[in-house]
């Protein structure tokens, strides 16, 4: 097994450990922490793609790579996005909480 | 043969340049001049989507653009067939005529500075515009990927446009599940792309085998986009999401946003690998969206207020659309079938749209104008608006199936299916989901007809027009049963490199 | 080469081990600080990976610009009431058996791939002389599918918008509310001063040499982004409030040149981003340079929050 196929296992491990973070963490900012394990261990997959690809002479596909590019980017303006919205959540009541059965108290909205 | 660019096919790429540069242009030029911006682009975007339908409709064969001369696989490719364009024209009324409603809660001449949800609200309108165009036309999976991504960030902060904690936790919710959506779909993309070397959608559909790291990555994605459409079991963020938001928000979220990721399952299996989903996924498939119908219908019953109750049949009427599937199969070719269950699917998801943004535009009228949407209470809504609760009314109609609606059409279509493939299960939750939403359409309407405790005055005026935004696409929903005279032959206008592999 | 085997091997159980710790940590400060760390193991993981254009952007996004965001929001979360719902035993086990399979498959898919795996390398690399570049990634962001790339940065501006909806609605057109340091004189003030014109030259070199070698707009951006929010929180210069006029050109600039050269294209070449032959490398550079600037505004405004105080007049 080369080097790459390691790399290739460790990101579906990954997307393994990522996708039990976000479903069982009870605070939205672990599950954030979460989704972006779970956003690299896919990316990992496509690392793995992109070297293996390699043809002989190139050391390896760049379209992938592209690929891994743009949506590292696009997943950390989701986060961006998230731990604002918590944020602005604890502001509001509190507590940073997605529980509906426990009633958000507001707290003087400003 | 590789595909040139057709004489229309510039066409395709105003479609999605011309939202964005209003989306550009409304940050630089700011606030009060945003929804000037935005009341010339949507119509222009209506023009542009018509123009495609109707190039479509005469010429009979799709419109392909090949982005910077580059040909797949290398390069991107948009493409319009009848399923793009059907859903394009129905996209850009709907929101063209939300942005008519829209004007009354959003006015951004009411101030003379740049206020908050006004900017928000119509920049956002315009990304999602964008952002659908794109998934109709877009001819490769990672653009595709890119669109998604674009209504997500769109349709998120819509959610939690006034600001309350309820909502703000609703948009969080919303925003997780939607990232998840897109992450699966992600992963399942690169097996794609590892095991073919291309994500154009007519090369994949020519190049496909059925081996484990295709099936893998065909379940991942589906399970993804079904998060993102919200079909049963991952529907929890949906009723909180779009019962929350400002009304002309829910109608745009309710309408639109959903068929963006639901457009996408179409064109994965019904384009890419229809021979992959095999008799028992398409029954898992159907049985999720019975699932869907029953559990939503049902708690839609049991709803106090309008809005959830409204968002719930949202999550039952995504169930229908999914019973195309097994009804779309067909058991000789072991394959899906582009024929009349499709056609029937995606009228349904027309007539949805449009019934669906009358339904919420009526009910933020309500809401309004009564100061709650306790359904108990409604008693002389009625009298006191008229247009609206008829506008309620007959998106009901559409969605009950009535002739003649687009709803009535579509599910002919689809018992005709049902009944041509012996599926009789699946037609007897189509029915059974007719029942259901006769139900509580006739819950809200004898509510509102009833007589109040004390006579009922209105909060606020409630501008005549926004009544007639709502009335009219009620209208439109009910008419687009009409199609069948003519327009619904451009559904079954597909690519011919993909009717080939399917032969 | 069974010695760099060894050292794959010890790396990718490093990774797994801290991306474990960011899971399973009890304190979400523990977590954070694990996945920063996590991110740059990750860039040497991106490095032996062979791909050096995703180990840059692998360290300075999800490493520095991800983990400076979630760092400063566990120190605001502190304040919070604690959350002390935690899923039975039971739940959580189906869920684990649940991602195992959701791994193995994943896992199980990847060997089974095609050995003579189909690949767009050679593809890319007979057309880049064709478009003027030497860096294969830049040749796929830039000029085939340029698209995808505009269309992201539309989605960066949304995202932004998107955290500036978040605020009151008496502070729209203020300041963001990102925590400053207070004391003057300290080090971090001696760091900002030293730091940022030599970051700024890296940067701008990074955006440059990316046609040709690993780097590009991105890449450049982010380092640009950095020197500026570490001027701002070091009280060196003011933070800007959303509302004004050179900050949203900034925003918009970059995809706007982007689309004018894409329009350009359907008038001087053969069709919308498309690039004259011959000419395509210095319309690239000028939409990298462009989009450099929009990247640096977009990420610092985006780690800045959404504004808090009305703008002082």
């Amino acid at each position: 097994m080369s080097g790459a196929n390691l790399f290739g296992m460790c990101g579906a491990a990954l997307v393994g450990l990522g996708l039990y973070g976000l479903i069982t963490n009870p605070e939205p900012l672990r599950k954030i922490l979460a989704f972006n394990l779970l956003g690299s261990g896919v990316f990992l997959v496509f690392g793995l793609i992109s070297r293996r690809a390699a043809a002989a002479g190139f050391p390896g596909d760049p379209v992938p790579q592209a690929m891994v590019i743009t949506a590292i980017v696009v997943a950390f303006a989701a986060t961006a996005l998230a731990v604002a919205l918590v944020l602005r959540l604890l502001e509001q009541t509190g507590r940073a909480t997605l529980s509906a059965d426990n009633p958000v108290r507001e707290k003087g909205n400003p | 043969m590789p595909d040139a660019t057709t004489s229309g096919g510039i066409l395709l790429v105003f479609a999605i340049v011309l939202p964005v540069a209003g989306v550009l242009l409304s940050l630089v030029v700011g606030g009060r001049q945003v929804e000037r911006i935005a009341l010339i682009i949507l119509p222009c975007n209506l023009i542009l989507a018509s123009a495609i339908f109707f190039d479509l409709w005469q010429s009979g064969s799709q419109l392909i653009y090949i982005v910077g001369d580059w040909q797949p696989p290398l390069g991107i490719t948009l493409r319009a067939d009848g399923l793009s364009a059907a859903m394009m024209v129905t996209t850009a009324v709907i929101i063209c005529v939300v942005g008519v409603f829209a004007h009354a809660d959003f006015d951004t001449r009411a101030q003379p500075f740049e206020t908050r949800a006004p900017f928000v609200f119509w920049v956002l309108l315009m990304a999602i515009g964008c952002a659908m165009n794109m998934i109709f036309l877009g001819g490769d999976l990672f653009t595709l990927y890119v669109a998604l991504e674009l209504l997500t960030f769109a349709a998120v902060p819509l959610v939690s446009l006034d600001g309350r904690a309820e909502t703000i936790q609703a948009a969080l919710r919303y925003l997780l599940f939607a990232l998840l959506g897109s992450i699966l779909y992600l992963a399942g993309t690169a097996l794609l792309y590892g095991s073919y070397a291309t994500l154009d959608i007519v090369l994949l559909s020519q190049r496909l085998r059925v081996e484990t790291a295709t099936l893998v990555a065909a379940v991942l994605m589906t399970v993804g986009l079904f998060a993102k459409t919200a079909l049963f079991p991952l529907h929890l963020w949906l009723p909180a999401a779009h019962a929350g938001a400002p009304a002309s928000a829910s109608a745009v979220l309710s309408a639109v946003v959903v068929k963006g990721s639901f457009f996408l399952v179409v064109r994965l299996w019904f384009g890419v690998m229809p021979g992959l989903l095999g008799f028992d996924g398409a029954q898992l498939v159907g049985g999720l969206g019975a699932g869907a119908i029953i559990f939503g219908s049902v708690v839609a019953l049991r709803q106090k207020r309008l809005k959830l109750l409204i968002a719930y049949s949202t999550v039952a009427q995504i169930g229908y659309l999914f019973l195309m599937f097994p009804l779309a199969f067909d058991s000789v070719s072991a394959q899906l079938q582009s024929n009349g269950a499709l056609t029937g699917g995606m009228l349904l998801a027309m007539s949805h749209a449009t019934a669906k943004a009358a339904m919420f535009m009526a009910a933020g009228l309500i809401y309004a104008g009564l100061g709650h949407d306790r359904i108990a209470e409604l008693g002389g809504a009625a009298r006191a608006l008229p247009m609206t609760v008829f506008a309620f009314a007959i998106g009901g109609v559409c969605l009950i199936g009535l002739p003649p609606s687009g709803g009535f059409l579509a599910k002919w279509l689809l018992l005709d299916a049902a009944i041509a493939t012996g599926q009789w299960s699946w037609a007897m939750a189509l029915l059974a989901g007719g029942l259901f939403t006769a139900a509580y359409v006739f819950i809200v309407v004898s509510g509102a007809l009833g007589s109040p405790h004390e006579p009922l005055k209105l909060r606020v005026d409630v501008p005549k027009y926004q009544e007639a935004a709502a009335l009219t696409l009620a209208l439109l929903s009910l008419l687009l049963g009409l199609v069948a005279l003519g327009p619904i032959d451009v559904l079954q206008v597909r690519p011919e490199a993909m009717m080939a592999a399917l032969r | 080469m069974t010695s760099w085997f060894f050292a794959d091997a010890g790396l990718v159980l490093l990774v797994l081990a801290i991306g474990a710790s960011t899971v399973f940590a009890r304190q979400a400060f523990d977590a954070a600080i694990a996945f920063v760390v996590y991110g740059l193991l990750l860039a040497i993981a991106w490095v032996r990976l062979s791909a050096i254009d995703v180990a840059l952007t692998e360290a300075a996004i999800g490493g520095g610009m991800t983990g400076t965001l979630l760092l400063g929001a566990v120190a605001r979360l502190r304040s919070a009431e604690p959350n002390n719902t935690r899923l039975g035993l039971p739940v959580r086990l189906a869920t684990g058996f649940c991602c195992a399979l959701v791994a193995a498959g994943l896992a199980g898919a990847l060997p089974l791939l095609p050995e003579a795996i189909p690949t767009l390398a050679p593809a890319v690399m007979e057309n880049l002389t064709h478009a003027g570049l030497g860096n294969p990634v830049a040749g796929v962001l830039f000029a085939y599918r340029a698209l995808d790339t505009l269309l992201e940065k539309v989605v960066l501006l949304l995202a932004l918008l998107g955290v500036w909806s978040l605020a009151p609605n008496n502070a729209w057109n203020g300041i963001p509310g990102l925590r400053l340091y207070e004391r003057p004189n300290s080090t971090l003030t001696f760091l900002a001063q030293l730091l940022p014109p030599v970051g700024i030259v890296v940067g701008i070199y990074m955006c440059w040499v990316g046609a040709n070698d690993p780097g590009g707009a991105f890449q450049g951006g982010t380092i640009l982004a950095a020197m500026w929010l570490l001027v701002i929180i070091a009280r060196l210069e003011a933070v800007p409030s959303i509302g004004q006029l050179w900050l949203r050109i900034g925003l918009v600039l970059g995809p706007a040149v982007f689309l004018a050269v894409g329009l350009a294209g359907l008038v001087l070449a053969n069709g919308f981003l498309a690039y004259p032959p011959g000419y395509a490398k210095p319309f690239i550079v000028a939409i990298e340079f462009a989009l450099t600037i929009s990247i640096a505004a977009v990420l610092a405004m985006l780690a800045a929050g959404p504004p808090k105080q009305v703008q002082q007049q």
